[in-house]
């Protein structure tokens, strides 16, 4: 009996390794997958691509009338728009496919399946499926960042970059966790695409400069509950901005990723409770 | 008796589409949030800018912004292209063949009936907005503009839809479209005066929008109501809007003859 009883420190490394293995099977399952419909696969980085350069027409056509927007320059702000491609194609890369099928799977029932593999049942249904093209537009975003720093002669530091990179990964946690609570209310209303139809509304204004919202309910709403104008703004602050101090910005997007995180978390946690499966 | 029969469809899609309330009103509360963002972010533009951006100022600028939230709320189809898709794909299109009815007559009537429950769910949230912008709204000053107004819409409305059906009908041909029509509503959402008034765009572009098909599926009859185009260009406005919704027409009923030709009832 006592030889099964695992010691708390090498517990943690056992589940970590093991949910890390159940992952790395699940991403290479997606990338065979994936690799079986080449066509397909290059037609969504095209379709991703001319959303992007649709993005920088429209800042093109503006900066043809202004020379800022709210203080941000018309480089500064294709970095901004760049930092937003970058975190959400990395989000959508590990998350978006999965949370998108939540409604279908609570409607048809097939979610029972998933609560019952032996994971974490949030893990479960967040993790089967991976787009590698997704992968290759955050790439695209990565350029774009490093073109426009190149436009506005700036050398960040190695400090910026690493606190950058942290930045992004809270980032991709605050848009996880977004779309989480909003198919998480799937278990409510039956045909919730609305519901995946308003992540992509609300992120809408994640690519703005957040000096253009006036401080208003609008702006705190958005800025600590559902904080989509920090998302990518506080990142491409501390990498181009030097002139402003990210340190204020970083700390509010520390504290209102947890906040919405753990919100998110405890709101599936209700929702799984008065859940009582479609079939049969 | 012809008449009898679409009208009973019409019922159906009503009840049908009755599920989808809530989807709806999400669609559309949700939708506010990127209309303040494009407002907010005006404003900012008109600060920095200090005069008018091609004869807009920030009060014409909203005032355009709240016609197409209304406009796209009214005519854009929402689901019509992925479930006409889906019935080709998984050969419930069989069923269609075998009914004494056109299948695009029975898709217009479901679109029409879509549309109509959709603008009466949304009406409210729209209403709010038109309240809390009123001081930038404007009626337009000749009654014939509401005239002009109304058919540029009609029009605006079947051209999206035989555009959605067009598309739709490759799935005869191609099992997975969702890419195909993502990559046309890259074009549409860009050049259909979605995210900004067109002729905020730079001169030389002023040919191709002119011509271009997106432009008359929504640009066209917001202008047509703030009154920014009239007279002999209104005419010929609407000449082009007419020749593409024939032209959609023309690829929707061809596609369809074709397809069907081709179509082996897959799991039928």
């Amino acid at each position: 009996m006592n030889r099964f009883v695992i010691q708390p420190p090498s517990f943690v490394i056992f589940i970590v390794s093991r949910y890390l293995e159940i992952y790395w099977m699940m991403i290479r399952n997606s990338l065979i997958r994936e690799m079986s419909f080449k066509a397909n696969f290059l037609l969504w980085i095209v379709v991703e691509f001319l959303w992007f350069v649709g993005q920088v027409v429209f800042l093109e056509v503006i900066y043809g009338h202004v020379d800022n927007i709210a203080g941000w320059s018309k480089w500064e702000c294709v970095l901004l728009i760049g930092t937003h491609q970058i975190t959400s194609q990395i989000f959508q890369a590990f998350f978006y496919v999965n949370l998108a099928e939540l409604p279908e799977l609570v409607r048809t029932g097939r979610l029972d399946l998933n609560l019952l593999l032996p994971v974490d049942a949030q893990f479960a249904v967040s993790t089967r499926k991976f787009g590698m093209d997704n992968i290759v537009n955050a790439l695209v975003g990565v350029a774009i960042v490093v073109f426009s720093l190149a436009k506005l002669h700036v050398v960040p530091s190695a400090m910026q970059i690493a606190l950058y990179i942290v930045a992004v990964g809270f980032g991709v946690a605050i848009h996880y966790a977004v779309l989480f609570g909003l198919a998480t209310a799937a278990f409510w209303i039956v045909r919730a695409q609305g519901l995946i139809y308003g992540y992509f509304n609300v992120f809408n204004i994640a690519r703005f400069p957040e000096s253009i919202f006036p401080y208003s309910i609008f702006k705190i709403v958005f800025s600590y509950f559902i904080p989509v104008i920090i998302v990518a703004n506080v990142p491409a602050i501390t990498l181009a901005r030097s002139f402003q101090s990210p340190w204020a910005g970083l700390a509010q997007l520390v504290v209102a990723t947890v906040f919405i995180v753990s919100l998110t978390r405890a709101f599936w946690h209700f929702a799984l409770r008065r859940y009582s499966s479609a079939s049969s | 008796m012809t008449l009898a029969k679409y009208i009973k469809v019409f019922d159906i899609g009503l009840q049908n589409t009755f599920v989808y309330r809530w989807n709806f009103l999400l669609r559309s509360v949700f939708g506010i949030v990127p209309l303040l963002g494009a407002v907010f972010l005006w404003k900012a533009i008109f600060h920095s800018k200090g005069e008018a951006i091609n004869g807009y100022d920030y009060s014409s600028m909203i005032f355009y912004f709240m016609l197409t939230v209304f406009l796209e709320n009214l005519i854009t189809p929402t689901e019509d292209e992925w479930q006409i898709a889906g019935e080709i794909r998984d050969g419930r299109i069989s069923s269609y063949l075998t009914k004494p009815m056109n299948y695009l007559g029975y898709r217009i009537v479901l679109f029409l009936s879509y549309r109509l429950l959709y603008i009466t769910v949304v009406l409210v949230p729209i209403i709010v907005l038109a309240w809390v912008f009123r001081d930038h709204l404007r009626m337009p000053e000749h009654a014939i503009t509401w005239l002009a107004f109304g058919t540029s819409t009609v029009m605006a409305a079947f051209l999206q839809f035989f555009i959605a059906y067009a598309l739709a009908m490759i799935a005869f041909w191609v099992l997975e479209i969702s890419t195909i029509v993502f990559i046309l509503y890259s074009f549409e959402f860009f050049l259909s005066g979605h995210v900004f008034p067109l002729d905020v765009m730079p001169l030389w572009l002023s040919g191709f929008i002119h011509w271009s098909p997106f432009t008359y599926e929504l640009f066209f009859p917001a202008q047509i109501f703030m009154e920014r185009v009239q007279g002999a260009a209104l005419l010929q406005g609407l000449a082009i809007q007419a020749g593409w919704l024939l032209l959609s027409w023309f690829c929707a009923i061809t596609l369809w003859s074709r397809g069907v030709r081709k179509y082996q009832a897959v799991g039928g």
